[in-house]
């Protein structure tokens, strides 16, 4: 269902996106890069996951590109519109077509405020007068599956599953064209997270909803995602189509982290590819591929010239060396 | 519908319940309520006048006719005490209602605005607060002369540095929160943010800590107008009927306890409550008090 990478139909067309970030003092500045050049595109109707470790810009990525985090180059094209170059007021009708929920169900309500206010807040920011906000309310709340009466609740009457179901309702309030779900499963219990997921999903279909998921959680990826990208320090490594990806890894890090995926099933082999060393400081990125310092399969190329970015069909990797179906790191060939 | 109402009325009640339910809070109301109806019936209290001269009954003791005696020009002390009251808890409401005001403004726009905006309210609240109050005051009424809105004045840049202090810190430390991002992402303007995120969540430990002041804001009216710098003859205030039995304590006591002993027991009276409502509202703010 793809439509032309970077064409004129895509909702949301990132380009070489970099957010940096300035540290230290006075005397001792320097520039991180949180997002280190960054390029997808979101169709219309799709689901695109944003998978990493925890510090690898993802949601640094996902606030650069909601205008709440300032970017240093690149640019941000949303419904065939420029949006990185707004100002505050210009930005305002965008945040209309474009909502975003964050990590904490309960944090990201307004503490003081009633559920009801929560979820018609949209409303009043836009100045929408022409709708009944008690009528809305109770439409909202049911679309996301909770009674008419949790109009009158606060946040912290709430649980974490009906809290994230409040910020679900408040985030389709103004049947927007794309939401950006920041660990929409974040802190729920197993069981919950599989509700908000299909919850989410199923207003995706019902309302055309393109959605950007961010996580770490590979099992939600799976089982949402058309298509996901891998981050590692601020880069994407891998993107393509979600089902491929699962199938054949063909980045390293990739290979790495479904293999550390655990497996409902206890009987499956479970032969994970095992990361030497901790993830590189961004003040100290290493030198040629990123992730050369941690890859099984580096060799001396790696170290020194940084990975061009292969296309293989629909998929985008950057390494040397993309791997087959099913390769198995060098040393641990025997071992598996 | 009034099963609705009622809870209302019940959710309002629970909080006074839980003062009266402390002995000392309980005690600080009734001396708040014995003192607010004093001034606020003040003319149906005294048959006096309160600024009636009579030179034949001066310096009368306590008496059924004048229940705390008569001053150096004859006047009924019950009933200037009654009258000071007015003009003690009046400066005392307002003055500090015009500090919380501009405290929270300022403090919104420190903690929320810009950083540079930030360092120079912080600098010029602490060079405000450098200043002894009795320097302050004296220096705003050598430029004004002494009256009422002198001492508000006094009492408003005794007050403000510190409140806004109290809500910048807390608004420094929600503007990065998760629920004032959401506001940020769904396009709420920086008005909306602050009064209807912000405000809600950092003016509680504030109205505690203001209620705990108000028995120091009238101890700087009566200390001023004892000073002479407050409001001026013959209008009754506490600290100017101090002034008045001052000179002559030796030998007529009275008046000088009749100035002193409402000021002692409103200012017992506002701590008592302002106390309570710390303890039983926000237990964090001990260590302050």
């Amino acid at each position: 269902m793809h439509i032309g990478r970077g064409g004129m139909s895509a909702i949301l067309d990132v380009r070489d996106l970099r957010v940096t970030f300035r540290v230290g003092s006075i005397t001792q500045r320097r520039d991180i890069l949180g997002v280190a050049g960054v390029s997808f595109e979101v169709n219309p109707g799709e689901t695109f996951a944003l998978v990493g470790e925890s510090g690898s810009g993802k949601t640094t990525l996902a606030r650069a590109v909601n205008g709440l985090q300032e970017i240093s180059s690149g640019s941000v094209t949303f419904e065939g519109n420029r949006i990185d170059t707004l100002d505050t007021r210009s930005m305002k009708p965008v945040r209309r077509r474009m909502s975003m929920m964050f990590q904490d169900p309960v944090g990201s309500l307004s503490p003081r405020m009633k559920v009801g206010d929560l979820v018609t807040e949209p409303f009043r920011i836009h100045g929408v007068a022409d709708v009944n906000l008690r009528e809305e309310t109770r439409r909202l709340l049911s679309l996301v599956g909770l009674p008419a009466d949790f109009a009158e609740r606060y946040p912290h009457q709430l649980s974490g599953g009906q809290a994230r179901r409040v910020g679900v309702a408040r985030a389709v309030a103004l049947n927007p064209a794309m939401i950006i779900a920041d660990e929409p499963t974040a802190g729920l219990d197993v069981s919950v997270q599989g509700e908000v997921l299909n919850l989410l999903n199923d207003l995706r279909e019902r309302m055309g909803l393109a959605m950007v998921i961010i996580t770490h959680n590979l099992h939600v990826v799976h089982h949402v995602a058309d298509r996901m990208a891998v981050m590692y320090l601020g880069r994407f490594v891998e993107t393509g189509d979600t089902e491929e990806i699962f199938q054949a890894p063909a980045h390293p890090y990739t290979a790495a982290l479904l293999s550390a995926n655990p497996e409902p099933d206890p009987d499956k082999a479970h032969d994970r590819i095992m990361l030497p060393a901790e993830v590189p400081s961004l003040l100290a990125r290493p030198p040629g591929c990123e992730f050369h310092t941690r890859c099984p399969w580096a060799q001396s190329k790696c170290s020194t010239e940084p990975p061009a970015i292969v296309e293989r069909d629909e998929r985008r990797i950057a390494c040397h060396f993309p791997l087959d179906p099913g390769a198995r790191p060098p040393e641990q060939k025997g071992a598996a | 519908m009034f099963a609705a109402a009622s809870e209302d009325r019940r959710q309002w009640l629970k909080p006074l319940v839980r003062i009266l339910r402390e002995p000392l809070g309980a005690l600080g109301i009734a001396l708040v309520i014995l003192m607010v109806g004093g001034a606020a019936l003040a003319d149906f209290l005294s048959a006096f006048e309160p600024n009636k001269i009579s030179p034949r009954d001066r310096f009368q003791g306590p008496s059924l006719t004048h229940l705390l005696g008569t001053d150096q020009l004859g006047r009924d002390l019950f009933s200037r005490v009654l009258h000071g009251g007015r003009i003690a808890l009046s400066v005392a409401l307002f003055a500090t209602a015009a500090s919380l005001i501009i405290g929270i403004v300022l403090g919104l726009i420190a903690g929320y605005g810009p950083r540079w905006l930030d360092n120079l309210m912080i600098l010029l609240f602490d060079s405000i607060k450098s200043f002894p109050t009795v320097m302050l005051a004296l220096a705003l009424v050598t430029l004004f002369g002494p009256s009422l809105t002198a001492v508000v004045v006094v009492v408003v840049l005794v007050n403000v540095p510190g409140y806004a202090r109290i809500i910048r810190t807390q608004t420094l430390a929600l503007k990065t929160s998760e629920f004032v991002t959401a506001a940020q992402s769904m396009g709420a303007s920086t008005a909306r943010i602050l009064r209807h995120h912000i405000m809600p969540n950092v003016i509680g430990p504030l109205l505690i800590l203001a209620s705990m002041d108000i028995p120091v804001v009238i101890a700087i009216e009566a200390g001023m107008s004892f000073l002479g710098l407050g409001v001026r003859p013959p209008t009754p205030s506490w600290g100017a009927i101090l002034n008045d039995g001052f000179t002559a304590i030796r030998d007529t006591p009275w008046i000088a306890i009749a100035g002193g002993l409402p000021i002692i027991l409103t200012t017992l009276g506002f701590t008592f409550l302002g106390e309570t409502l710390r303890d039983v509202f926000d237990p964090r703010l001990k260590a302050r008090g």
